[in-house]
């Protein structure tokens, strides 16, 4: 074929000019057409560009090189629906520049991360991600809190995405750390979207009294579930932290729906639900170990 | 240097002995970071956290010991084919000078946390500058060869470097194209679901070319060269070559399965990553015929095995990518180990194992001596092949593990596990796989090894005839 004479292996300008041909029509099928299109650049309603803090976090985020654990878009398969919360829409991602995605898991997917926790566990669990989970191997952030956000910078870096920003955001930038810019990029992360449970649970749908109360083998299972899950929040030996002490909470004789229901559920901005992730029995073993507490 | 064509070879010597300095560091950074992922303590502060070593322990083994070994062994390969020297040697040498400081500058800049965030594209602005600066010198010199070269065919290996030129280019520049906010910082032009779109149309063909089709150029030159049989069928070497750079750029999406993308990109994604089995297994059966003439050569060449275990990985790399791509398994596979165990056998039983093979060859050839100790090559071999297998199936065994472990459910319809019980049964795998390094990398310093004696018993043979 090619010993022909002037075949186009003997042709080189030719061969490099059908071979560019070759590799575009596959780019502009699946990559210049479609950036053409409206459906390519969805945004949702209440989607707000970044402001100047969240910004200098997210710059953070990328110098970190934070994507290389964490994904941020949640799959519309049923265990990422229950793990991390609503799926993933189009149009949260329209400020996003670069999109980050992600494409792997080391850690837990982010897309939902915003309103999940209130600040001070971000602030604690970068610091020392290991007293919230005692085999983590999320590295520790502590130089964060001791780094001014460069302001100049950030500005000229709203300037250039067109980003609108006030003079007392200018000012507030000022005073920042990274550490606080950092935190307020993950309390946006996925804001755009009601914050939705995919299990939230009521009376109706649990036990009237704790089938495991007083039960050793249950308060053993809860105890191991609240130093994994619960403990960087309430403390060690539950005396509190970011979140109340249990030990008074328990003094208080809560109802065990109450407790269970709290769990569960979670509280808005205060505290995740764990009712997609922890199974009734061990819901209940939690509470068992909460009642042993008084 | 004096030769028949008086080709220029210290541009090439200079490029071999760079990509496996940058390899080096690639693969210790490697290790630091594999160690990471089992102990968050082996984290040193800023500059050595997994986030910053982790872009860095990729760039520098793609960009440095991939790119690197590329540009010196396309030039190899170019000035034979062309059978001229290159047309502007002086270029070359300022190339191979180009690339050293640019990739120390690329490597700082990583550890600096200049971090576009875009996968096998994270250099900032003034580092893609200077990239696309190298890729033209390098065009300029490959291509004016290829323009007046002496040989009136082209033979397989040239389509290949030709494709590869042309299509690096378009995919990097489009890709890296962004808002310079500063010297150090710039946004992607691209935003949101475009933005994802364009980075793994990008990721997964700069994957397809710079890790595919220059090593099957490396394949298709040098296993004839090194066994003396010629590739099996020319005919099947079009047909594989055509349908592979047709198909390559419409699969990018499948990075993009179950993801905001719209589903007929990745639908269509998906159906072209299929349909890419066949023109790879076409040079798969291309490689295993030309052999099949004379299977001796397995024992009586000690560069054969390197080249049919190379292709052979690359045979099952392009069936387990594609079903990698199909919708089921991704949602089981996607986000877990496995992928890195998919992408290191590509790099290490693939991409590795034919640069290897193909300097082996060069080195001694340009060095006019013959290779330091075959024995060392054939011990480099096995320990990297049982590094590479050892690494690849612990990765996906703690992948499916992981994988499952994310969707398995109880009866009352939660989660079975959370999601720190599912991270920490992967550490007995990533320790594993941390021995699994140590042993892929004992092994290539044993490569190095037997290169540089190679260069020295050249040079003392020189010496003592000057």
């Amino acid at each position: 074929m090619s010993n022909h004479e002037n075949s186009l292996y003997s042709k080189a300008v030719l061969f490099a000019v059908v071979a560019a041909v070759t590799v575009l029509i596959g780019t502009i099928v699946t990559v210049f057409v479609p950036m053409f299109t409206a459906g390519m650049h969805p945004k949702n309603e209440n989607l707000q560009p970044f402001t100047a803090l969240q910004l200098a976090g997210r710059d953070i985020y990328q110098a970190e090189g934070c994507v290389n654990c964490h994904t941020q878009t949640v799959r519309p398969l049923k265990a990422d629906v229950l793990r991390y919360g609503e799926y993933s829409k189009a149009g949260e991602f329209a400020y996003d520049r670069p999109f980050l995605w992600g494409s792997k898991r080391t850690g837990p997917d982010l897309a939902r991360i915003g309103g999940k926790y209130p600040d001070e566990w971000h602030i604690q669990h970068f610091e020392n991600p290991q007293a919230f989970f005692p085999k983590s191997n999320m590295p520790k952030y502590t130089w964060l809190k001791n780094k001014p956000v460069n302001a100049p910078e950030t500005l000229a870096h709203m300037k250039a995405l067109g980003f609108p920003y006030t003079e007392e955001d200018a000012t507030a930038l000022a005073s920042a750390t990274q550490l606080d810019a950092l935190v307020a990029y993950m309390q946006v992360i996925g804001t755009s979207v009601a914050r939705k449970e995919a299990i939230v649970v009521d009376a109706s749908m649990i036990e009237a009294a704790n089938p495991l109360a007083g039960k050793p083998e249950a308060i053993a299972e809860g105890q191991a579930i609240y130093k994994a899950e619960c403990a960087g929040c309430h403390g060690q030996n539950a005396e509190g932290n970011i979140g109340a002490s249990i030990s008074d909470y328990a003094k208080g004789e809560p109802a065990d729906t109450d407790t269970y229901i709290t769990v569960a559920n979670g509280l808005e901005g205060a505290m995740p639900a764990f009712a997609g992730q922890l199974s009734k029995d061990k819901i209940w073993s939690v509470v068992s170990y909460i009642n042993s507490l008084k | 240097m004096n030769n028949e064509f008086h080709y220029d070879y210290k541009t090439v010597q200079g490029f071999v002995l760079s990509a496996i300095f940058w390899g080096v560091i690639g693969l210790v950074m490697g290790l630091l970071i594999s160690a990471q992922l089992w102990d968050a303590n082996l984290n040193f502060g800023e500059y050595f956290s997994y986030g910053r070593l982790r872009t860095l322990h990729v760039n520098v083994l793609a960009y440095g010991l991939g790119i690197g070994a590329e540009f010196g062994i396309f030039y190899y390969i170019v000035m034979r084919l062309t059978k001229r020297p290159l047309v502007l040697p002086k270029l070359a040498r300022f190339h191979l000078w180009l690339f050293n400081v640019g990739m120390v500058l690329a490597t700082l800049s990583l550890f600096a946390g200049m971090n576009q965030s875009l996968e096998y594209a994270e250099f900032e602005w003034p580092i893609d500058i200077a990239i696309v600066i190298l890729w033209v010198l390098f065009a300029i010199n490959v291509l004016g060869n290829v323009f007046t070269r002496k040989e009136k065919n082209m033979y397989v290996s040239l389509w290949y470097v030709i494709a590869t030129i042309i299509t690096v280019a378009i995919l990097y520049i489009v890709n890296n194209l962004a808002i310079p906010a500063s010297l150090t910082k710039s946004y992607h032009l691209f935003a949101g679901v475009n933005s994802a779109n364009v980075e793994w149309w990008y990721g997964h063909n700069a994957v397809g070319f710079l890790f595919t089709t220059p090593i099957l150029a490396m394949f298709y030159y040098f296993l004839p060269k090194s066994t003396g049989l010629p590739i099996y069928s020319h005919r099947l070497s079009i047909i594989s070559f055509w349908s592979l750079i047709f198909a390559y750029l419409w699969t990018g999406a499948h990075h993009l399965v179950y993801t905001p993308l719209p589903d007929w990109i990745q639908t269509l994604g998906i159906a072209f990553t299929l349909f890419l089995i066949a023109p790879s297994w076409g040079s798969v059966v291309n490689g295993y015929f030309t052999v099949d003439r004379d299977w001796s050569k397995m024992r009586t060449n000690y560069l054969t095995k390197f080249f049919i275990v190379g292709i052979t990985f690359y045979g099952l790399q392009t069936i387990q990518g594609p079903s990698q791509g199909i919708r089921v398994i991704s949602s089981l596979i996607h986000y877990t180990d496995w992928v890195p165990g998919h992408v290191h056998m590509g790099t290490m039983g693939w991409v590795t194992m034919v640069i290897c093979a193909s300097v082996y060859y060069m080195i001694p050839a340009m060095y006019k001596t013959e290779i330091y100790s075959q024995k060392l090559a054939n011990i480099h071999f096995w320990i990297v092949l049982i590094g590479q297998l050892m690494f690849s199936i612990t990765m996906w065994i703690t992948g499916i593990q992981q994988g499952a472990m994310w969707k398995m459910t109880n009866a009352d319809g939660s989660l079975q596990y959370t999601f720190m019980e599912t991270l920490v049964r992967n550490y007995p795998y990533w320790q594993m796989r941390t021995v699994a390094g140590v042993i892929f990398v004992v092994g290539m310093l044993f490569f190095v090894y037997n290169v540089l004696m190679t260069i020295k018993k050249g040079n003392d043979l020189a010496k003592q005839a000057a």
